[in-house]
């Protein structure tokens, strides 16, 4: 089957003989996006959170045939060096990463959080990060969740971009 | 200082430099001269620390090189992998070399460089050793850039120095670095210089943004699973879901039919499906059909059973004054056992490698914590010459001594010499639950002698375990075991620093497991501690005295390293305001550890909500002495804290009909965000003026201090991790 989709505002199309390929796979070995990482294929981790219309999902248990007409974002369209989104300025801030392994998907789903919430209370990050992040920077990650929320609420005329 | 400028140039040697091949401008900064001198002085010095030593390469070593882009490249042996060990190293090269610490790139030396650390990363001293090595070939590389410029621009070198970007300068002429290389094949190799004072420091010290933070807060492909090379295969290796069995009869039938598999691979005792896609190997890989065959039934308890004080191989590692007698009726004997569960790494990238074999050659990208061990077993398996493998290190998604081991690579080489293609051979998640080499269960019995007056007259504390640095590649358990006996992994942490207490000693029981166990970040440290203070704890409650002064008392000063962990317990309950009393529903809990002579102690505060431990704050005072970077050594200390309460609070591996579980996340409990105290407070001693250990001394005190305070908020001593109310 052909799934046609939008990955990080450029327009795809994927030939693939069976539908139910977990999204991940397609991403990482076809379209070359290493940025989504693998770390247990079965949504138990987080590892490999991306947005499918805006929506946080965990792509190594999301198929490839459901993605059929809707945009796609990694942490390679979340933001860049020259033009971070808020929560990768937040991240920098707040040095969060150590090995860095879990951290896009960390990324990725605060991004979805702070639109769902956009200033998350202490509850709000405990019941909506669940990822795992085995460096355990978590505590670093409140943080830095929080600088986010503080960033995105500055009106865009304003921001200063790093 | 004057007189050794003088002489210094008398004695300059000349050298010829190694080219490096391919990149950049071929200046590089040999290190084999300091191989005999600095680096073994460094091994020396911490000889007397109770670092294990550092195992320097004799080879070439190959650090520093000029790039095209007039920046600096260093290469460095040691990998990283969270711990920050790259930007702590460009601290201390750019503050020799005089450039700007954003001049300085780091890079993973591959093996084919020479520049290959001789034993591991890990044991947290990746810094604690290079300090004056890589302070050393930095200023030396600065003063041969400046003889060479005053010779190209014809200026006495005395009116040179060195300019943030790179270049050489007189004030009126200039240089660049790549400029003053150009066309240079010999170079003139000073005496090392004289060593910049830590008052005039400008990097070191200062809390710097990590060199990798861009990398990793953009998703770049850095780790050792973004790994490719074009035409690439993906292969996944069938290992076994029992532990004591053994697999045979294959029958490879229906799995060789399954679509994408193109070969299936049995071969130096593993079998393994390669594929054209990940998806397609795995999935043909549970298609082979094999028997097992069973050993020996085990479970849990069995395991229990036999990692129970008593058994298995009997070491004193600490004796003072006498060995207390159980029969004596003089004085009070208080006894007491803890426990620690199989613990698994759990870390997110998966063990793995990516392999190209070529005519004879073999290229590995890999994670690993130990590249020239992964270089050395896959020549050895693979029949061929140590120098026709090139292991290229890539960051490590996690390390916490995972891959010390990494037999990984030696089967994604084979399958690539089988199929004549680039393989990538990664564990499954559930693989690397079941196939971990695990952190060994424990069992702890903890004695003491009271006198009538409440003075503690002998503390003994017992350990049993499986194999932490015993059977692992870096310490061969036929060559160490008549040797030292005791497994140094299982006893760290486990020795009695209550040096005032006249009679003391440790005992270790090593047990053979069923299963893999071995190094886990910071190794026996975490239940050592849990033991030794969770008892400390207890004496103090029982002799009515309070926890940090006691622990005070039993401490001498003489030992430089014990007066440092006195002033450490002392700065923390002072720091976190540390009282025995329960205010508002919450109590303090206190521990303090040494680990590779780093002092750390930890207050946390706690209560009970919903029959649950809930960890509120943590106040950290550790002295690892001179902080290269202050702010990723207080990363580190949170980290370990995070990591700390999730092996001491949630997790645990169970054996059931030998197969180990869960084995998946979730299941196999952890710490998440809303697990993680809010609030970490850490405070950093300098208590010498060198950089020590940071890596692991803070998992230490984590547990105990838990334990300790759950005991004052409910009286209720836990005595098993995980810690639960149950
Ligand atoms: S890889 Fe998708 S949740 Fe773990
Ligand atoms: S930073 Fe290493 S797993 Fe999160």
């Amino acid at each position: 089957m052909k799934v046609f989709f939008k990955i990080n505002g450029l327009d795809q199309s994927v030939e693939i003989q069976d539908g139910n390929t977990p999204l991940l796979w397609i991403i990482r070995d076809m379209l070359n996006l290493k940025g989504t990482k693998f770390g247990c294929g079965k949504a138990a981790c987080g590892a490999c959170t991306i947005h499918v219309d805006g929506e946080a999902v965990r792509s190594c248990s999301y198929s490839i045939k459901s993605i059929d007409g809707k945009e796609v974002t990694t942490i390679e369209g979340l933001g860049t060096e020259e033009n971070p989104h808020p929560v990768q300025q937040a991240w920098i801030e707040h040095v969060v990463p150590q090995c860095g392994y879990c951290q896009p998907g960390f990324m990725m789903a605060t991004a979805a959080l702070l639109k769902k919430i956009p200033n998350p209370t202490d509850e709000d990050i405990n019941d909506n990060i669940v990822n795992v992040c085995r460096c355990a920077t978590y505590y670093r990650m409140r943080k830095a969740i929080h600088r986010a929320a503080e960033i995105n609420s500055i009106p865009s005329n304003l921001k200063v971009q790093k | 200082m004057k007189e050794k400028m003088g002489s210094k140039r008398k004695r300059m040697k000349r050298r010829k430099f190694l080219k490096y091949s391919g990149v950049g401008i071929g200046l590089m900064l040999g290190a084999t001269w300091l191989g005999r001198n600095p680096l073994r002085r460094a091994v020396f010095d911490l000889g007397e620390t109770m670092l294990p030593p550092y195992v320097g390469n004799t080879s070439p070593l190959v650090w520093l090189q000029v790039s095209q882009k007039n920046e600096i490249i260093l290469h460095s042996s040691k990998v990283e992998m969270g711990q920050g060990t790259f930007t702590s190293l460009a601290q201390l090269a750019a503050e020799e070399l005089e450039i700007g610490f954003d001049k300085i790139k780091v890079v993973h030396a591959a093996s084919i460089s020479g520049n290959v650390d001789g034993f591991s990363t890990g044991g947290s001293t990746s810094i604690a050793t290079l300090w004056n090595p890589m302070r050393e070939m930095a200023a030396t590389m600065r003063e041969m850039l400046k003889a060479k410029a005053a010779e190209k621009l014809g200026i006495d070198i005395a009116d040179l120095s060195v300019t943030k970007d790179c270049k050489i300068s007189s004030g009126t002429k200039e240089i660049s670095f790549g400029e003053i290389v150009e066309g240079v094949a010999d170079w003139y190799i000073p005496e090392t210089p004289v060593l910049k004072d830590a008052s005039k420091f400008q990097y070191i010290g200062k809390p710097l943004a990590r060199v990798d933070l861009n990398d990793k807060v953009f998703g770049a492909p850095i780790f050792g699973m973004d790994a490719s090379y074009p035409d690439m295969l993906y292969a996944s290796v069938l290992r076994s879901q029992l532990v004591d069995a053994k697999m045979s009869n294959f029958d490879f039938s229906e799995a060789e039919n399954m679509p994408g598999v193109v070969k299936i691979v049995s071969e130096n005792g593993f079998v393994g499906v390669v594929a054209k896609s990940q998806i397609e190997a795995e999935a043909a890989r549970q298609k082979i059909k094999f028997d097992y065959k069973v050993n020996k039934d085990w479970s849990l308890a069995d395991v229990e059973k036999a990692i129970t004080v008593g058994n298995g191989t009997k070491t004193v590692f600490q004796k003072v004054g006498k060995a207390i007698d159980e029969k004596d009726k003089k004085s009070e004997l208080v006894r007491m056992e803890f426990r620690s569960p199989i613990g698994a790494h759990a870390q997110i990238e998966p063990s793995g490698a990516v392999a190209n074999y070529k005519d004879g050659k073999v290229e590995i990208k890999i994670s690993t914590q130990v590249v020239n061990i992964t270089r050395k077993e896959v020549a050895k398996a693979l029949g061929i010459s140590k120098e026709d493998v090139n292991i290229i290190p890539t960051f490590l998604g996690g390390g916490f001594g995972r891959r010390l081991h990494t037999p990984n690579a030696i089967e994604a080489a084979i399958m690539s010499r089988a199929v004549g293609k680039p393989v990538k051979s990664f564990f499954s998640r559930k693989q690397e639950f079941q196939n971990d080499t695990f952190r060994p269960p424990s069992h702890h019995v903890m004695q003491a002698r009271l006198s009538d007056k409440g003075e503690i007259l002998a503390l003994e504390h017992s350990i049993a375990g499986g194999d932490t640095a015993f059977n692992s590649a870096l310490v061969p358990f036929s060559i160490v075991k008549p040797i030292i006996r005791a497994d140094i992994g299982s006893i760290r942490g486990g020795a009695i620093n209550y040096d005032g207490i006249p009679n003391h000693r440790g005992t270790y029981y090593h047990v053979d497991l069923p299963f893999a166990t071995s190094f886990w970040r910071s190794l026996g440290l975490l239940s050592n501690a849990f033991a030794i203070e969770s008892f400390m704890d207890e004496l103090a409650i029982k002799t009515k005295q309070d926890p940090i002064q006691m622990r005070l008392n039993y401490i001498k000063d003489e030992n430089p390293y014990h007066a440092r962990l006195k002033k450490v317990i002392s700065t923390c309950a002072e720091k976190a305001g540390y009282t025995d009393e329960v205010v508002n529903g919450r109590a303090m809990g206190f521990a303090a550890t040494i680990d590779a002579g780093t002092p750390c102690a930890q207050v946390v505060e706690v209560s009970i909500v919903d029959n649950e431990i809930k960890v509120h704050k943590v106040t950290a005072v550790m002295d690892c002495g001179l902080a290269v970077n202050p702010d990723q050594v207080k990363a580190q200390v949170e980290g370990c804290i995070c990591m700390g309460i999730s092996a001491a609070m949630f997790e645990k591996m169970d054996l059931r009909d030998n197969m180990l579980h869960p084995t998946i996340y979730g299941p196999y409990e952890m710490a998440l965000m809303r697990d993680s105290p809010k609030e970490i407070d850490v405070h950093l001693i300098q208590g010498v003026d060198v950089p020590m250990p940071v890596g692991e001394p803070p998992l230490g005190p984590i547990g105990a201090a838990i334990g300790n305070a759950v005991r004052r908020l409910t009286g209720r001593r836990l005595v098993e991790m995980p810690l639960s109310l149950g």
